[in-house]
Formats: structure tokens, C-alpha cells, sequence
């Protein structure tokens, strides 16, 4: 048993507890962080602040909101948008900030995918991240039910319709998701419970294990230099501040992690308060009505992508295409069979390759939104092909690559 | 620097998804539809003649009295009750027909002047009472009373305006009770077919006013072909610019809907559209307010976050 002895301060007795001056060294002031990283870094911490805000905002919207297809419309729309003081103010921040998280986490995976942050140890890093982009997205999807209106109910018609996979005709199945024959009551209650109790809980154990996941093979850096961080951090301990290729997590980069979420507050704030309409389709502000199909049925910005690659195809292909395009990235540590760990602009083909995916991935967002007709269909299909084949030549094109 | 450039990659592709997902593709999606300014211009050929004459309010009120207007119009301003209630009326007409009251300073004369004369080309309804259907819209067409018709419609419109309110004194909720109200409900706001829905002293009084709507609902399904939408929202879930030209031509988004053209003028639509917001986004002045003090929080706190950080790595580089 430890021994205990009189405190001499509350920080001592703390101390004696629970070691907290040993967790403030793991986790800030002795986390050592390379100092050759840019603003790219700081998205972790947006998200994890986003997560907070969606959190937060979730709880108070939570105290208002009534799951049931007869209320839960006026309940969203009327009671917290007009009568809760400040409701409207609690789903703006989580509407806005759940459409904002899906932006920043593209340019994390971009950032991670760019400077070769899954190789070298560091794959269960980029496994783990997926997992939060999946566990995000069904969050997204099933807080999208929750307001009941028009685009909830034909989304989830659409979405769960998925999963009688084509010619395998699995209409049971999709029945038991649905709990009825279409969406109904029983729809609305489980996605409500997945929504406010399931999948956040499981979003809070990944991000656990997604920083956990970064403690052994260290945040990567710009050029993929390779960081004897244990010679480093001595340096720096010994006073060499300047000269040390490390920097203390706390307060070194959580100054610049606050620098850069104080200048994406800016931006926030705005998009929240003067420009909020993208993240409150108007299609959804009608109530459900599954006797009147709405004209368009597109999910939110975030989906389009993956939805672009299901869409131009027939129903069959089309869901093999779709599954190929879910599961793809989280092989990209395997597929991509170059050494080298750095910035895609020093990988040869690699960087066309990042590219192309770049601006493929927009193309088939833009095509999904528009309306399946041509030419926007053509361009879909030619983009939704292309990013298969893309993937495909991925480990040859970086099979040869030399030693950058 | 660099970061500065990686920040301009950053923020030109998200700008170029926004832009093709959101103005570009709705662009696409949507009808773009101009506003006319409420000049019913359509109308000038049929209507010339009613205005260029000089109305006489005096020989208009006789008009409406004795041309048979009152027979299904009130004029509450002018102590003439409505000769059936509200729910009686549209089973009898399909809807409840307008008092008349502020007709005079809410809808456009030259709608107006139309509407008295042919009722149906006025409200663009025309494919609806096709005389192959066999249907009469059911506002009976003013066939004049012997004397020049033109003369007497001016005289009409010059005694409607002239019992109306100032167009100043209309206000958003008086603007839209005269002109939707009588085929849509906002839910939000607790307006049905008559108006602001009153609070009620006991059970049986408030289930006796619900039974009179269903049945009120009744006819206007019968007459409309489907219950018109509850407008709660429609502030949000169309614009203020679709609800302004949806209201000047429901055909030009709808091809063969039969709601009829509303024919307000340009001030009443404003107010019209004001309800709506009232309804469907009541705390839209808070959130400005309130939302300009919280950028220049923000830009604060962005600049404070900067002097930290420099101040921090003063050391380390």
C-alpha cells in the first residue's frame, strides 16, 4: 500500500491521490510535439472543440426535443426556434457546427493523406480517425432524422433502402432497421436513442484510442522527418529551447492551437449567426409527409461523394461501387506501398494522384447534389469511375516510387 | 508565409465545394422566377377603361349595396353583417369570401377592376372553370347595373378605398387575414380560417370551434382539390422572394395549381411576408443582434489567441 503522509497543500494532497503533476507531464508540458508542423496540425483540436459544441449544444436541445413523428417537427421548429430562450441559438451552433466538423475533418484526412501520416507505425492512427469519420457520419445521419421533416423521412427511406442490397432482395432486413415497413414511429425512437446515447459514446471512447493511438509513433511533421524525440526533449529540458527539434504540447502548441481555433471562431460565429441556411435545407423545414415525394432528394454536402458513387450506376453496381468507396480508405496504409513518408509534393506520381483525388472528390459532391441528368450524370459516372480506378492504381503507381 | 499560402489552398477548395454544392446547384434545382413589382401589367388591356375614370365613392357605396356584392360579402366597417358564417359560406362557395372592409387599400385597383369584372382571369384560374367543365367560379361576375360599366366599377373600387383603412394602419397580421387566411392555417401562430384562434373558457366550447374547422376544411379540400399547406414555415422553407412572386403568379411555379393569383399590392406582400417571418423565424432580430457582438468577441479573443502565441514561441524559434 502507498504511504500517505500529512498534505501540505491541497496540490500536495491532490498529488498523493491521483499523481497529478505525473498526468500533467503525459499529457501537456513533457507530450513533446516536433516544431516543424503548420496550422494543418491544429485541425485535431478544432474538431475536438467542435465535438465539445456539439455536445453542449446537444444537451440543451436535448431538454426540448420530443421524439415522436407527431411532435418532434413543431418541437425543433416551434418550441426551441421560437419559445426556449436561446433554443434557436443551441440549433444553429448544432446544426452548424455538425455540417462545419464534416469540413475540417476532409481537411484532416487531406492533411494526414498529404504529408503520408498513416505509414510507419502511425496506420493505427489513420484506422481509428476513420472509425471516428464513420462513427460521425452515422451520428450525422441519424440527428438528421430527428427533426422529422420532409428530407428526414425520404433520406431515411432512401438510406435504409441500402440495405436490402439490390437483386439479394433483403426486405426483411430492412424492415427490422426500420422497425415498420417505412419510417414510422419505431424509426424515429431508435435513431433518437443511436443519435443521443450510442454513437456519441462510442465517438468518445475512439477519440480516446485516437489520441492514445498518436503516443507511440508521435504526431509526423512536415517533411517527414524522423525525430529522436527522447535526445530532443532533453535539449529543450537542458535550455536549448531554440535549437530542440521538440516543443512542449503545453503551452508551446496549445498557444498555436488557439491561435488557430480563435481565427476559426471568427469564421464559425459567422456562419452561425449570418449564414446558416446551408446547414437547414428548406426541403427539411417541411414536416414529413410520406404521401409527397419532394422534387429532390439529396443528403447533406458531406454524403454527396460516397452518394455520387452509389447513384450512377445500376442499383447492383452501383452498391458494390458504394461499398468499395466506404471501406477503400481505410486500406490506404496498405495500398500505398512507397517508404517514403513525406509531403506529396516530393512522391513523384503520388502527388498527381493526391490531386486528381482532390479535385474528383468535389467534382462527384457537386454531380450528386445536381440533378441526374445530363450532363451532370455523365460526369458523375465518368467521376465515380474514375475514383475507383484511382484507388485501384494506387499501389502501382506508388510500388516504384524512389526514395524522395 | 507558407501558411499562409497552404490556408489560400485550403480555403479556394472549400469555396469552390460551396459554391457548386449550394448557389450553383440550387441555381439548377430551382426556378428562378422574377418579381413583376406587383404591376399586374397583364392587366392593363382589360382594365383601361375602368381607370381612366374618376370614381365616385357615393354612387359605389349604392353599387355594392344594391348590385348584389353584400349578398355574399360583409362590410363590417359599414355595419353590414355577413349574411352566413364563416363555415356555412364555404360550404356554400368552397371558401369563405373576404369581407370587404380594407379590400379597397390591400389589393392593387387594378386587380381589382378585373376581379369585379371576371373574376377568373383575375385570380388566374381560368383552366379550373373551363366552360367544357360545366364550373362557374363561384364570385359571380358584375355584369353593370344599365349605366357605363367602366363608370360604375371605378365608382366601386373609389368606395372601397374610401372605407379602408390608412395603408399606413394595415398591419402584417391585418395584411395576411384578408389576403391568406382563408385557405391557409399557421399553425405557429395560432391562426386558422377565421383568424387568431381564441382562447377558450371551457372543453366543449374549444371541441365545438375544432369540429367547425374540419368541417370548414371539408369544403375547401372539396374546392381546392387538396387542403392548402399550413404556412408556419414557409418563410424558411421557401424565401421571402418565392412567397413574393409565388403571390403574384402561384402559375409561373405551379403550371395549373388552383391558387388563385392573390393581387395585393406591393405593401401589402411586405407585410404579408413580415407574418410569415413573424411565424416561421420570430427571433431573427435577437439573432442579429446579438450575433454582431459575438464576431467582435470573437476577433477579441482571435487577437489576444496571437499576441499568446507569439509570445510563446518568442522562445522557441
Amino acid at each position: 500500500m502507498a504511504q500517505f503522509t500529512k498534505a501540505t497543500s491541497v496540490k500536495d494532497w491532490l498529488n498523493q491521490r491521483l499523481a497529478i503533476e505525473k498526468v500533467e507531464k503525459v499529457m501537456g508540458s513533457e507530450y513533446w510535439i516536433p516544431k516543424n508542423i503548420n496550422f494543418l496540425w491544429a485541425m485535431g483540436m478544432i474538431l475536438a472543440f467542435l465535438f465539445l459544441l456539439l455536445t453542449v449544444s446537444g444537451i440543451f436541445l436535448l431538454m426540448y426535443y420530443q421524439p415522436h413523428v407527431d411532435t418532434a417537427f413543431y418541437s425543433v421548429n416551434y418550441t426551441i426556434m421560437s419559445e426556449v430562450d436561446f433554443g434557436w441559438l443551441w440549433r444553429h451552433i448544432h446544426a452548424v457546427a455538425s455540417s462545419v466538423t464534416f469540413l475540417i475533418i476532409y481537411i484532416h484526412m487531406f492533411t494526414a493523406i498529404y504529408y503520408g501520416s498513416y505509414k510507419k507505425g502511425r496506420e493505427m492512427i489513420w484506422i481509428t480517425g476513420m472509425l471516428l469519420f464513420v462513427t460521425f457520419s452515422a451520428g450525422a445521419f441519424s440527428g438528421y432524422m430527428l427533426p422529422w421533416g420532409q428530407m428526414s423521412y425520404w433520406a431515411g427511406m432512401v438510406i435504409t433502402n441500402i440495405f436490402s442490397l439490390g437483386d439479394l432482395q433483403f426486405n426483411g432486413l430492412v424492415e427490422w432497421i426500420r422497425g415498420d415497413y417505412a419510417p414510422g414511429q419505431a424509426f424515429l425512437n431508435r435513431f433518437f436513442m443511436l443519435h443521443v446515447f450510442l454513437l456519441p459514446l462510442a465517438i468518445m471512447g475512439l477519440i480516446g484510442l485516437h489520441f492514445a493511438a498518436l503516443r507511440i509513433p508521435h504526431v509526423n511533421n512536415q517533411d517527414g522527418e524522423e525525430i529522436d524525440f527522447e535526445a530532443e526533449s532533453k535539449k529543450y529540458l537542458a535550455g536549448d529551447k531554440k535549437g530542440s527539434k521538440v516543443m512542449r504540447f503545453a503551452n508551446d502548441f496549445l498557444s498555436k492551437d488557439v491561435m488557430v481555433l480563435g481565427i476559426f471562431l471568427v469564421f464559425f460565429f459567422y456562419l452561425v449567426f449570418f449564414h446558416y441556411t446551408f446547414a437547414l435545407d428548406p426541403v427539411n423545414l417541411d414536416p414529413a409527409d410520406g404521401l409527397v415525394t419532394p422534387k429532390y432528394i439529396y443528403p447533406e454536402w458531406y454524403f454527396l461523394w460516397s452518394y455520387e458513387i452509389l447513384r450512377p450506376f445500376s442499383v447492383n453496381i452501383g452498391l458494390i461501387a458504394f461499398g468499395f468507396s466506404q471501406v477503400i480508405f481505410f486500406l490506404l496504409p496498405w495500398l500505398d506501398r512507397s517508404p517514403n513518408t513525406v509531403a506529396a509534393s516530393r512522391r513523384g506520381l503520388f502527388k498527381y494522384w493526391f490531386w486528381l483525388m482532390l479535385i474528383n472528390m468535389i467534382v462527384l459532391t457537386a454531380m450528386g447534389k445536381l440533378p441526374p441528368k445530363d450532363p451532370f450524370s455523365t460526369i458523375g459516372l465518368i467521376s465515380a469511375v474514375l475514383f475507383i480506378v484511382m484507388w485501384l492504381a494506387l499501389p502501382f503507381i506508388t510500388k516504384n516510387e524512389k526514395k524522395a | 508565409m507558407k501558411e499562409l499560402k497552404i490556408l489560400a489552398v485550403v480555403v479556394f477548395f472549400a469555396l469552390v465545394t460551396y459554391w457548386l454544392v449550394e448557389p450553383y446547384a440550387h441555381g439548377i434545382m430551382h426556378k428562378k422566377v422574377d418579381t413583376k413589382s406587383f404591376a399586374y401589367s397583364d392587366l392593363d388591356e382589360t382594365t383601361k377603361g375602368v381607370m381612366s375614370k374618376t370614381g365616385d365613392a357615393s354612387r359605389g357605396a349604392d353599387l355594392i349595396v344594391n348590385g348584389g356584392c353584400t349578398g355574399c360579402h360583409s362590410v363590417n366597417v359599414a355595419s353590414i353583417p355577413a349574411a352566413m358564417d364563416a363555415v356555412s359560406a364555404a360550404g356554400a362557395f368552397g371558401v369563405n369570401p373576404p369581407d370587404l372592409s380594407n379590400t379597397g387599400v390591400i389589393y392593387d385597383a387594378k386587380f381589382l377592376a378585373e376581379l369585379i369584372k371576371n373574376p377568373a382571369h383575375a385570380l388566374n384560374v381560368e383552366h379550373k372553370f373551363a366552360p367544357e367543365s360545366g364550373k362557374m367560379h363561384p364570385m359571380v361576375p358584375f355584369y353593370g347595373a344599365g349605366g357605363d360599366i367602366d363608370q360604375e366599377i371605378a365608382d366601386m373600387i373609389a368606395y372601397l378605398k374610401s372605407i379602408s383603412v390608412k395603408v399606413e394602419d394595415v398591419t402584417p397580421a391585418m395584411a395576411y387575414e384578408d389576403a391568406c387566411a382563408r385557405c391557409h392555417t399557421v399553425d405557429f401562430v395560432n391562426y386558422t380560417y377565421t383568424g387568431k384562434i381564441p382562447a377558450f373558457k371551457s372543453k366543449k366550447d374549444e371541441l365545438a370551434f375544432e369540429i367547425n374547422v374540419l368541417e370548414y376544411e371539408d369544403s375547401l379540400k372539396a374546392y381546392m382539390g387538396k387542403l392548402p399547406p399550413d404556412l408556419s414555415m414557409y418563410y424558411l422553407s421557401r424565401s421571402p422572394h418565392y412567397i413574393r412572386t409565388f403571390m403574384e403568379d402561384p402559375q409561373s411555379y405551379l403550371e395549373g395549381t388552383s391558387m388563385p393569383r392573390v393581387g395585393v399590392t406591393a405593401d401589402s406582400a411586405e407585410k404579408i411576408v413580415e407574418f410569415m417571418a413573424d411565424s416561421a423565424d420570430s427571433k431573427r432580430h435577437q439573432r442579429d443582434e446579438i450575433g454582431t457582438y459575438v464576431i467582435y468577441f470573437s476577433i477579441i479573443f482571435a487577437i489576444l489567441a496571437i499576441l499568446w502565441k507569439k509570445e510563446v514561441w518568442r522562445d522557441l524559434k
